[in-house]
């Protein structure tokens, strides 16, 4: 069996706007595929992750590596099918870009702790505590499994600023009335 | 031959300018190009990349019935320009501060000569009439680092009493 690199679909294809599927049992061919999306990853534009929707796969699955980035906390190379976050807390802005939006980048906010549950390769559940840029990664990603882009969650400058600067310090984002 | 053109419009602010403008140059045949279009002291002011078939005067002519009926004051300058031609930030520098005359230029000036190149620039005063709060958001590249720069806002805060926040912008490729 060779490893194949898959063809990232850009938007607008429909695919990227599916709700994914679970995966009920980790066989062989999701083996392969998770393969298959590895390779795709490595050879694309320094990405950090990179989710089956991507590739026209509507399958929860996603892989993360944030190892490259210096200085930071993170669990390495983690591939996580059907994962859920279950807890997460505070609201921090940062740049994303998107292998399936070429030529832009744009400010997104995301919760900055998670507490994320989901399956490893061996269908095994884990549990991951994760904050910063690669509990930000996650949720990119993880944004893919519900065809939601991020482009669907951009905040304009002016958003940022007002956020940053009049919030106190642990006053929620903002509360239901 | 299609060219790419600026084309300033400022008049006082109502509903329809843009609805208006852009619809006069999508029956003219032109493409939009990148734009920016914001509400400024109760003005609105746009600035929109347009690509034409044909002069600067066409052109003119083309949006003279649209911003006469909107009060608008309409320039266009033919630019070499060209899409996908995007710089990433590397910085976000927010600065606030108390109102007052040359807070700007002290800012920007010592920025660029930290090697800032700014990409994108509001200001706004907030607070209130007494007490105006002068506001500054900028996205940019730091040409020479981003520690200079780091160095650079807090000699600002410290010397000219504003408050002032560098975040790098660590991009993220997903």
């Amino acid at each position: 069996m060779t490893m194949a690199v898959l063809e990232i679909l850009v938007y607008p294809d429909p695919r990227l706007k599916e709700i994914a599927r679970p995966v009920e049992t980790v066989d062989q061919a999701t083996l392969d595929f998770i393969d298959d999306l590895e390779e795709t990853l490595l050879a694309g534009p320094a990405g950090v992750g990179i989710a089956a929707p991507q590739v026209g796969c509507l399958k929860r699955i996603v892989i993360v590596d944030v190892s490259s980035k210096p200085k930071i906390p993170h669990h390495g190379h983690l591939v996580l099918i059907n994962p859920v976050i279950v807890a997460s807390e505070g609201s921090v802005v940062g740049r994303e870009g998107c292998l399936s939006v070429p030529d832009y980048t744009g400010n997104v906010a995301r919760a900055n702790r998670i507490t994320l549950s989901a399956w490893d390769k061996t269908g095994t559940e884990q549990v991951y505590n994760m904050e910063g840029f690669e509990a930000r990664a996650v949720q990119h990603e993880m944004d893919h499994l519900e065809g939601l882009l991020f482009l669907d969650r951009l905040v304009s400058r002016r958003d940022i600023f007002r956020r940053k600067v009049y919030q106190k310090p642990g006053t929620p984002a903002s509360k239901p009335s | 031959m299609k060219k790419w053109y600026m084309v300033t419009l400022v008049g006082r602010d109502r509903r329809g300018i843009v609805a208006g403008v852009t619809e006069a140059l999508f029956e003219g045949r032109c493409n939009l190009g990148e734009a920016s279009m914001v509400r400024l002291g109760g003005n609105f002011a746009t600035m929109l990349m347009v690509e034409f078939d044909g002069d600067t005067p066409a052109l003119e002519d083309m949006l003279r019935p649209v911003s006469g009926r909107l009060g608008l004051r309409c320039h266009v300058d033919e630019i070499e320009a060209g899409l996908h031609r995007h710089v990433e930030p590397d910085v976000r520098i927010s600065v606030y501060g108390a109102d007052r005359a040359g807070i700007v230029a002290e800012v920007t000036g010592a920025l660029a000569e930290a090697g800032l190149n700014i990409l994108n620039l509001e200001t706004d005063i907030g607070g209130t009439e007494g007490n105006p709060i002068y506001i500054m958001h900028l996205d940019g590249v730091a040409e020479q680092g981003v520690d200079t720069l780091r160095e650079v806002l807090e000699t600002l805060s410290r010397e000219k009493n504003v408050e002032a926040r560098l975040v790098e912008n660590d991009l993220l490729m997903g």
